[in-house]
């Protein structure tokens, strides 16, 4: 799937560049880019450094066994194939809550100890679990109760009215994300053994 | 009343981090007698090892996100949909923000900035691209990283249904405001 969607992009640009004549700009993206992606990844020491020292006294002291306990009847139906106290649902639970609080500089370690913490369960290394796709799924839906501070500075007095629409479009988009990958996993051309 | 609820999330918003960056270590060193700085150098010095994992998987997806964006690839498409979205009611000053917010970030940030300049904080417009922004998430982004991170090359049905959620999301915000706002 992502070999064609990431080629297909690649070759829709370069044609639609030539068409347009902004082909300059699109190669002058490409490497800008690979630079960008560089630093943004090299940005992320530091903070995960950080979060990933807290998780772990979390989890030394048996905080994250308690969250993962206290959430189990929400998350036995989402992630069926993790064990209810496994490690990762604990991960998990605290990178939606950092999620939901708008947190995002904590919620991406979170979500990426969670990973790691699935990944561990994994069979099939190079290819994603059920439960992966899930997580990844609600993360991208965003499940989000605080307006974005950059949004808020935008709106100004505007942002007190988004607040509802905003916490009701997240709910539609993560119900359906939900509700997809709960379907599409049967599916055979997505199933571990074809899957692409 | 919707004002003082949102004030009050905001208002609390900043004193979450401080309280968990003291809370769980304050909870490990009393009630478990944890050795707190030990474990924290422990498990931070992972941090390196995930961060530079990431870089191939973010250096594939960002490339092609940027060389579509620059190529007026979205606007060509934008052409072609005209018609469907007056169909649907879906106004086609929101479209370019609905497309861009699954590849990215910081672009879809500068549309939602150029809607509240054009058509003012108070247009229907804005609060329609306010809410997209608010209600999605970096889909190419986010399966980067979190799926580069353990080295995931198969992401299976991960982005057929993160991009149905986006284009529900899409949908709802402007339905939604249309509905209690507009």
């Amino acid at each position: 799937m992502l070999n064609y969607i990431w080629f297909g992009m690649m070759a829709i640009s370069v044609v639609a560049g030539i068409f347009t004549g902004r082909i300059d700009a699109v190669t002058e993206a490409a490497i800008n880019m690979s630079k960008v992606a560089v630093e943004i990844s090299i940005g992320l020491i530091g903070i995960m450094a950080l979060w990933l020292g807290i998780m772990k006294i979390a989890e030394a002291s048996g905080l994250i066994r308690i969250i993962a306990r206290g959430l189990k009847p929400i998350t036995i139906r989402l992630f069926p194939d993790v064990p209810a106290d496994h490690p990762a649902i604990g991960s998990i639970v605290l990178n939606m809550s950092a999620n939901m609080l708008g947190l995002g500089n904590a919620a991406t370690p979170l979500g990426l100890k969670a990973m790691e913490e699935l990944q561990e369960l994994n069979p099939k290394k190079d290819t994603a679990t059920n439960a992966m796709v899930m997580f990844l799924a609600i993360n991208t839906s965003s499940v989000q109760l605080i307006i974005p501070a950059t949004v808020v500075a935008l709106m100004g007095a505007a942002a007190s009215q988004i607040f509802i629409t905003t916490i009701l479009a997240t709910l539609a988009s993560t119900i359906t994300a939900i509700v997809m990958v709960k379907l599409l996993e049967k599916m055979k051309r997505f199933s571990v053994e074809s899957a692409s | 009343m919707i004002e003082s609820i949102v004030g009050g999330l905001n208002a609390g918003a900043k004193y979450i981090i401080p309280l968990l960056l003291v809370g769980i270590p304050m909870y490990a060193i009393t009630v478990k007698k944890i050795k707190v700085y030990e474990v924290f150098v422990e498990g931070a010095k992972d941090g390196f090892t995930i961060a530079v994992r990431i870089i191939p998987y973010l250096v594939a997806i960002l490339v092609a996100v940027g060389m579509f964006r620059a190529s007026g690839a979205l606007e060509l498409l934008l052409n072609f949909l005209a018609p469907v979205l007056n169909f649907i009611g879906f106004p086609p000053e929101n479209l370019p923000l609905a497309l861009m917010r699954p590849l990215s970030g910081s672009g879809s940030l500068g549309l939602l900035t150029d809607l509240v300049n054009e058509h003012g904080a108070d247009s229907l417009y804005a609060k329609i691209g306010a809410t997209m922004f608010g209600s999605s998430e970096t889909t190419f982004y986010v399966l980067a990283v979190y799926f580069g991170s353990v080295g995931i090359t198969r992401s299976r049905h991960a982005l057929v249904a993160g991009l149905t959620a986006d284009a529900v999301g899409a949908l709802s915000a402007v339905y939604i405001c249309k509905l209690l706002i507009g």
